[in-house]
């Protein structure tokens, strides 16, 4: 059993200096070597050359669509005009410091709770005060706010939303999904097994879909849920499924011993779940867990498909117009990239943080 | 056993549908809905460009949407009381049977089975399309039946490719199709000459060859190969709501027949024309018929102007789409325009 326990923290890596001799020696240490390091120095400096080229060379930094046309380069101006609708879609133009000051407000509290020093409760009632404004600031309607009904907004707020409100709420449901399958009571069980595997059965169009597309046909005429909403909650219930089968991984990690060592110090079901179970099961998961969290805000851009403007959409609408069509049609693209790019390649660096964390402090 | 009950599982669930859609249908109350919301809401795509799509500002443009600001200002006086959502290709019919939107103003096409089975009615066509072919012009072709086992690129649109293959059978031909899911990349592929033609609706091939680097390196072929009339779409079952539609098109249709323009129709109300008094409210009770305030075709042309302007403001030879008016010109002008008279 000690052994089994020792072998659950992963061995130290080792990670020898090398010094430059070495080095040149692995990458030109035979002819075949030097040839692919050559070859790969100079595919790489010619890929270079032609991003480099066609982001700023050959670039348009200010001018007409019809400037644009006759260079080869990117249209940066295209960029600048549209940039606010790509940002906030359909949202009110003089009403766009809303969606703005939502944004900030949610990126500051997410900085505020991804550092440590603020882990607490209060940090919980912070991030609940933060949901409100956020809500009221984008729907307005009281205090001052005109309303902008749910059906305006778009843009980049939309898809933080959907992922960060999907995932926030579908991870609790996640968790209790997978205590409920390893339960040993029959019913949950079966309830959990039948719930996931049906969510998991179906891809997350067609559960969209069916909100969408369907509910309204069985609801009467006049009364419509929110198409939003809608979404929301289809992708609530989906990523539960999804990360209730991640967070199953992490229990079946744990050796059983545990588990009984906690009955055995007289701890309740939930007692050993909330204190010794969870802990050690959801640190373990930490890596499959941000990339699924990273697939989702990444999925959310299948929203597209029931009508709603999210932030890959709005890029590709603003190409829409007449101005710009046919002219800027890489530019939307590489800047809905980048943005992408930032905000995952954040969330990956920072499980790689936690689990740093994690090690350090359990060991 | 087991297979029956779920049959009749399924059945009862699709007759509930069946039901619910029926009652949603046959609700005579669209006109009394939009009027207590205090806005219309109109159901618009924004694939291309010309029809709908979002200004700097975010404010939607458009044909399509320039067609429900007209219905807004006749039942409202005001244009801008619509809102707009965005349907696609799969959700455009659900959303209007649903009741989540009034109008689908949309770039689709009247076609017999949409009416007769999918409980929509048509208003009148506002923009006559039809599918073309367009070829690069050193392939030296002057019709698309020479093009014979060429590399066709289209959209996978909903009839797009079935037209092409209905257009070779009669010919005796074959064709290759080569399908994309995203126009930039349709239209880069052609003008790169990886296809030996595009086929689309002629406006949206106009929109393409008015962005190639030269545009007269492509040729849009005479042969048009299907027909797409463009009409606005109401649910089925509420007669009033459709007329409402219909004769706000054709209103607008009307007033550039009759010369009346958003700049001059306060000088036009004076006219001695006994139809142009009618349309405009000076004379008869045209809007009160409809359940709407006698000037509403009068706000309607003074808020979005009437058939011409929107055309020129949109689509039309000074915008970068440079479409002509080709069909879409009145009657009177060799198009196929026409529109009911106002008595």
């Amino acid at each position: 059993m000690i052994a089994e326990d020792i072998s659950l923290s992963p061995a130290p890596r080792y990670r020898p200096s090398l010094s430059l001799k070495t080095k040149l020696r692995a990458y030109f240490g035979s002819p075949i070597n030097s040839i692919i390091t050559v070859g790969c120095i100079l595919v790489i400096a010619w890929a270079l050359r032609h991003v480099i080229s066609w982001l700023f060379v050959d670039a348009v930094f200010v001018g007409t669509p019809a400037i644009c046309q006759q260079e080869s380069g990117a249209c940066w101006p295209f960029l600048v005009a549209k940039i606010r609708f790509m940002l906030f879609g359909f949202y009110p133009f003089e009403e766009q410091w809303r969606p703005l000051l939502a944004l900030l407000l949610f990126f500051g509290t997410c900085g505020t709770a991804m550092v440590p020093v603020f882990w607490g409760r209060h940090l919980l009632f912070g991030g609940l005060a933060a949901c409100v404004i956020i809500f009221w600031l984008m729907l307005g309607g009281f205090a001052g706010l005109a309303y902008v009904p749910t059906s305006k907004w778009g843009g980049l707020p939309l898809s933080f939303m959907l992922s960060a409100v999907g995932l926030v709420c579908a991870f609790p449901l996640g968790v209790l999904l997978a205590l409920a399958r390893a339960s040993e009571l029959p019913a949950i069980r079966v309830l959990a097994v039948v719930f996931i595997e049906l969510v998991r059965g179906v891809p997350l169009i067609s559960v969209l879909f069916m909100a969408s597309v369907m509910l309204p046909l069985f609801l009467p005429s006049g009364f419509n849920i929110d198409n939003l909403l809608r979404a929301q909650v289809a992708i609530i219930l989906f990523a539960a499924a999804y990360i209730a089968e991640v967070v199953r991984g992490g229990l079946q990690a744990l050796p059983k011993g545990q588990a009984e060592a906690a009955s055995a110090m007289g701890l309740h079901y939930w007692q050993t779940m909330r204190l010794i179970v969870l802990p050690q099961a959801l640190k373990i998961v930490i890596p499959p867990l941000v990339s699924l969290f990273i697939g989702f805000f990444q999925d959310t851009t299948l929203v597209t498909i029931v009508g709603l403007l999210d932030f890959l959409d709005t890029v590709r609408a603003a190409m829409r117009d007449p101005q710009w069509q046919g002219i800027a049609v890489l530019e939307g693209y590489v800047f809905a990239a980048v943005v992408y790019l930032i905000f995952s390649a954040t969330m990956g660096a920072y499980s790689r943080y936690l689990e740093r964390r994690f090690r350090v402090g359990h060991d | 056993m087991k297979s029956t009950w779920v049959k009749r599982f399924v059945f009862a669930l699709l007759a509930a549908c069946a039901v619910l859609g029926a009652t949603a249908a046959s609700a005579q109350q669209t006109l009394e809905t939009v009027k207590k919301r205090g806005k219309l809401v109109c159901g618009v795509s924004m694939n291309v460009a010309g029809f709908a799509y979002a200004d700097n500002k975010g404010v939607m443009q458009g044909f399509d949407a320039d067609v429900c600001r007209a219905v807004a200002a006749a039942v409202f006086g005001a244009p801008d009381k619509v809102d707009f959502v965005l349907t696609n290709i799969n959700t455009r019919f659900q959303a209007l049977q649903s009741g989540e939107i009034d109008i689908l103003s949309r770039q689709t096409t009247m076609t017999f089975s949409r009416e007769a089975s999918l409980g929509l009615d048509f208003g009148p066509t506002v923009f006559y399309d039809g599918q073309g072919i367009m070829v690069p012009a050193k392939l030296g072709v002057a019709s698309a039946k020479e093009l014979n086992d060429a590399a066709i690129c289209i959209l996978p649109g909903t009839t797009t490719l079935q037209n092409l293959a209905d257009f070779f059978r009669a010919n005796n031909g074959k064709f290759e199709s080569v399908v994309f899911e995203n126009p930039d990349e349709l239209r880069n592929t052609f003008f790169s000459g990886r296809c030996d033609a595009l086929s689309s609706d002629r406006s949206d091939l106009a929109s393409i060859r008015a962005v190639a680097k030269n545009p007269a390196d492509y040729v849009i072929l005479p042969d048009t190969i299907s027909k797409e009339p463009l009409a606005p779409a109401v649910r089925q079952g509420d007669d009033n709501w459709r007329d409402i539609v219909s004769f706000t098109a054709y209103g607008i249709i009307a007033a550039e027949e009759k010369g009346i323009t958003q700049a001059n129709i306060d000088e036009m109300a004076k006219s001695e024309d006994p139809e142009i008094q009618r349309m405009l409210g000076v004379t008869g009770d045209l809007g009160p018929m409809l359940g709407l305030d006698n000037k509403w075709l009068y706000n309607a042309v003074k808020g979005v102007g009437n058939y011409g302007e929107m055309f020129e403001r949109n689509l039309g030879e000074k915008t970068a789409l440079g479409l002509t008016r080709g069909p879409n010109n009145q009657w009177t002008n060799g198009g196929l325009l026409y529109a009911a008279p106002f008595r």
